[in-house]
């Protein structure tokens, strides 16, 4: 088996490899794929949808369609780590492990035992693995967290100006989630951040997106047709376009954070939420 | 409103799957029949969309409001009309049979199954509507994620079956990104109608050419195209039974849509079949495909493993075809997609009775079925003869096309092939007509005495079920219409 | 040998992009640990992007971000030689999310796989399901 992929892989590397002779050269200015199309952009992307990013009027405004798409794909894997992952435990199918806090002894619960009560003062839920207590850990990590999700919202606004945008932000958003689920524990990212306002956020932000289409369709326009939207925002049509892509950015942020917090539940604690990394 | 029907047709399954998920949360009554009812809906748009299209001849509908080279396009021609509605009409019989089935498998899970099951529509919807080479692209992986998700929760092995299914779906899906590529620095746009513009300029390209092959190979891949059929089998067989009657019809046949998309459309059949050894290569491997996938499903002793193979077998009619390059034989290969599409669904939602009530499908167990289930083995009847090719079901007159195509360019091999694979086709069947009618009634069978007993599914698998198997007759007796009306319109000119 | 070298240094990028793509696809097919099929598949996808992304760069080009009066009047003066492409940046945005979602998928079902065999060792997998079947 690895000698026939061996095989394969270089005949088709070498196939590819050989062709590369009639590719332009690295850098070239001239070739077909930056002469034909993209000039167009480039030099209309400001005077149609008011963003100097080029990148972020391509993305969200010339193929906005496909970047619905790349939301939806998002939501997908959300949805399918869920589906195939989730499995719903009854307290007591596992053995679990509390420390009573006034006296710093740690009990261990076998299966069917009784467990103290979810918002006991007295006894703190462990994971089962010994996690020592990380003093400098957690309180940087409390320190760095707002920040990190100013920034990320910084990186969501400003996408049309400088390199950012939904996604960037969005996962911003989620890693920071991510950096508290990690210092703390599992269980209390999710007492904060509950799974169903996760898969309800990601429906969300999709539907932003997709609704914002819809909206451009009921005014009469084609999907996703943000000059529709002028008389709405009160603006001039360029100017319609370019709140139309914030509008559209920040669905695709809300979907993106929500899905890779959800993604992260399911992965981490193997579709228990129960204890993660 | 008829202009925005194109993006209709692809708004209502996203938003309802959106809508459906979001309602697995609050109140799970809902799921299903918001999911039946966004289905409805697509189908009536798409059936209005065939209409328009039939009287007032293409649409292209900018997305966005950007003309098309520098945005995306949806183009409903009289290529997809048919298939779009075929699409549809699949999906929603299949959700309606499978009610049952959901209810009792994914109980705690329905929004997120029939969420999953509404994008991997739209996403199929998408792959067939869409203008736009990398559009295709992104909607061809919302279809393979979700459906990977949907195969993943079946029987035993079917994660393992799942993730293999995956390994080989990105390669597929990458290789298909990869030539686009290459579209891409040779003529530097994305949009099918624009590149084909621009192939004529190019025609002795050797990166044009090299994208045609990679594009090829990924979609290959794809459809599971023998010799790169091994995930196929398992990942449909052990699929659970609502997903499988919805994926086994529905991805192979988009696949191979996207093949005659991209061969016809984006390439135009001058560059596409210009090298008549490479032309040739393909039709032998859809040879082998035929042979070796009917070798194979005499082998199984299992109702939906036989299935799996046979479609590896139907893959090869439509491949080799298509590759035959004349008009008869793309004729026949896109006839064949809207036809085994119909077919398969049948056939799986047959199987899905069966299992339903027997909970097996191994060929022991179907002993007397004919006396336990009479409406559900109706409908599996007529769907054999659609496979094996008897008229006046639908099976008869594409595999007429192919036949016709194959005498046309002198390729016997396939011929023969064909003939082979109907031969064996009826062997299948008979085989399990024999266990499921007469065995009872055989010696050695002492606890039959009272015969079967009559045990039907519940009516919510029979009616769609029924609906199909008369659709497949419907089919085959308008083929005419379907021919002379839609596909012949469709072919561009240059194929002889 | 001399025309080779020129060859390559003028198309270095699609090297790359190669042999990434090489390694990739023989740890998808050759790898016996399904967690480095997994990671092989993102080297797959990664060589991908990188050719794309490789083929947008012009030679002294900048960040396709326009800069200039942002109220309109800039534009006029914008030669398209002095930014970078900025279509196949914004389609490799798309393969990247798709990327990572297929990743997030392949890890749900290597995570179910492990659960339900103890392994991700695709031999001893099929070892156990040979052993199930012949029961």
């Amino acid at each position: 088996m690895k000698f026939l992929a061996m095989i394969a892989v270089v005949l088709t590397g070498g196939l590819l490899i050989f062709h590369t002779g009639a590719f332009p050269d690295f850098g070239d200015a001239n070739s077909p794929a930056n002469t034909y199309l993209s000039p167009y952009y480039l030099e209309n992307g400001q005077a149609d949808t008011h963003a100097p990013n080029v990148v972020t009027s391509v993305l969200a405004d010339y193929r906005g369609y496909d970047t619905m798409f790349e939301t939806t794909v998002v939501f997908a894997a959300g949805l399918a780590c869920f589906f195939l992952l989730r499995r719903k435990q009854k307290p007591g199918d596992t053995p679990r492990m509390y420390r009573h806090l006034p006296t710093g002894v740690t009990l261990h619960i076998k299966e069917g035992g009784t467990l103290p009560a979810e918002d006991s003062a007295v006894f703190r839920r462990l994971d089962s693995e010994f996690v020592p207590h990380q003093i400098i850990i957690k309180n940087t990590c409390r320190i760095v967290i707002p920040f990190i999700q100013i920034f990320a919202l910084y990186v969501v606004a400003h996408g049309h100006y400088s390199p950012g945008g939904g996604f960037q932000g969005g996962v911003l958003l989620a890693a920071s989630f991510i950096l508290y689920a990690i210092s703390h524990d599992l269980r209390r990212a999710i007492r904060r951040f509950p799974e169903k306002v996760a898969a309800l956020f990601g429906s969300m932000g999709v539907l932003i997106y997709a609704g914002t289409g819809v909206l451009c369709l009921l005014f009469g326009a084609n999907f996703l047709n943000y000059e529709a939207l002028a008389p709405l925002l009160g603006v001039s049509p360029v100017m319609a376009r370019s709140h139309g892509i914030l509008i559209v950015e920040i669905g695709v942020a809300f979907a993106v954070m929500a899905v890779i917090i959800w993604i992260y539940y399911n992965l981490s604690s193997a579709g228990k939420h129960d204890e993660g990394l | 409103m008829t202009q925005h029907f194109p993006a209709l047709l692809i708004i209502i399954p996203l938003l309802s799957a959106l809508l459906v998920s979001a309602m697995g949360w609050i109140d799970r009554r809902w799921c299903f029949p918001l999911a039946v009812a966004s289905l409805a809906g697509a189908l009536a748009v798409s059936i209005g969309l065939a209409a328009h299209v039939m009287a007032a001849g293409p649409i292209v509908y900018k997305m966005a409001g950007w003309r098309p080279p520098i945005g995306i396009v949806y183009v409903i021609d009289y290529l997809n009309a048919p298939v779009l509605v075929v699409i549809l009409a699949v999906a929603l019989l299949n959700l309606i049979s499978a009610k049952v089935w959901i209810e009792k498998d994914f109980e705690d899970k329905m929004g997120a199954y029939l969420g999953l099951y509404l994008l991997f529509l739209s996403g199929m919807v998408g792959i067939v509507a869409t203008g736009d080479a990398f559009n295709l692209y992104v909607l061809l992986e919302i279809g393979s994620l979700t459906g990977y998700a949907l195969i993943g929760l079946g029987k035993e092995r079917a994660p393992l079956s799942s993730l293999n299914y995956l390994f080989m779906g990105t390669i597929g899906a990458s290789f298909y990104l990869l030539g686009i590529g290459y579209i891409y620095i040779a003529t530097g746009t994305l949009n099918m109608a624009d590149i084909a513009l621009l192939v004529p300029q190019l025609e002795g390209s050797g990166t044009l050419f090299l994208a045609l092959i990679i594009c090829m190979a990924g979609l290959f891949v794809k459809m599971a195209l023998f010799p790169l059929h091994g995930w196929l089998p398992n990942a449909y067989s052990n699929a659970p039974s609502a997903s499988a009657g919805l994926i086994a019809p529905l991805t192979t046949k988009v696949m191979i849509y996207a093949m005659v998309r991209v061969g016809l459309t984006v390439f135009t059949p001058a560059f596409t079949f210009a090298r008549p050894l490479l032309s040739e290569a393909i039709v032998w491997l859809a040879i082998a495909a035929i042979v070796s996938g009917s070798l194979l499903a005499l082998m199984q002793r299992r109702l939906s493993r036989m299935f799996t193979y046979i479609i590896v077998a139907e893959v090869g009619y439509m491949v080799g075809g298509f590759w035959l390059g004349n008009k008869a034989g793309v004729t026949g290969a896109t006839l064949h997609i809207i036809n085994d599409a119909a077919m398969t669904l049948t056939l799986f939602m047959a199987v899905s009775a069966i299992i339903w009530k027997l909970g097996s499908d191994k060929f022991e167990d179907l002993q007397g079925l004919f006396g336990k289930m009479p409406f559900t083995m109706i409908g599996f009847v007529i769907a054999a003869l659609a496979v094996i090719g008897i008229p006046p079901t639908c099976g008869f007159f594409s595999k007429w096309y192919l036949i016709t195509g194959g005498i046309n360019a002198g390729q016997w091999g396939f011929v023969a092939a064909l003939l082979f694979s109907s031969l064996v086709n009826a062997v299948l069947f008979f085989r399990i007509f024999e266990i499921a009618f007469f065995e009872p009634f055989a010696e050695g069978h002492g606890h039959h005495d009272h015969g079967p007993v009559f045990n039907e599914a519940p009516v919510t698998m029979v009616a769609p079920l029924l609906i199909a198997a008369l659709s497949l007759i419907a089919l085959g007796l308008y083929t005419g219409d379907i021919v002379t009306k839609l596909i012949q319109l469709a072919l561009p000119a240059g194929i002889a | 040998m001399n025309d080779l070298l020129p060859l390559i240094a003028d198309k270095y990028n699609y090297w790359i992009y190669i042999v990434l793509m090489m390694l990739g696809l023989y740890a998808m097919i050759g790898k016996n640990n399904l967690v480095k099929k997994i990671i092989g598949m993102n080297i797959f996808q990664t060589s991908i992007i990188l050719f794309y992304v490789s083929i947008a760069y012009k030679k002294g080009g900048t960040l396709p971000i326009i800069m200039g009066d942002a109220h309109g009047g800039g534009h006029a003066a914008v030669h398209a030689a002095d930014y970078i492409n900025p279509l196949p940046h914004c389609l490799m945005l798309t393969a990247i999310v798709v990327s990572v979602a297929t990743l997030g998928v392949a890890l749900a079902l290597a995570i179910k796989i492990y659960r339900q065999y103890g392994t991700l060792e695709e031999d001893d997998i099929n070892h156990q399901i040979r052993m199930q079947a012949g029961q």
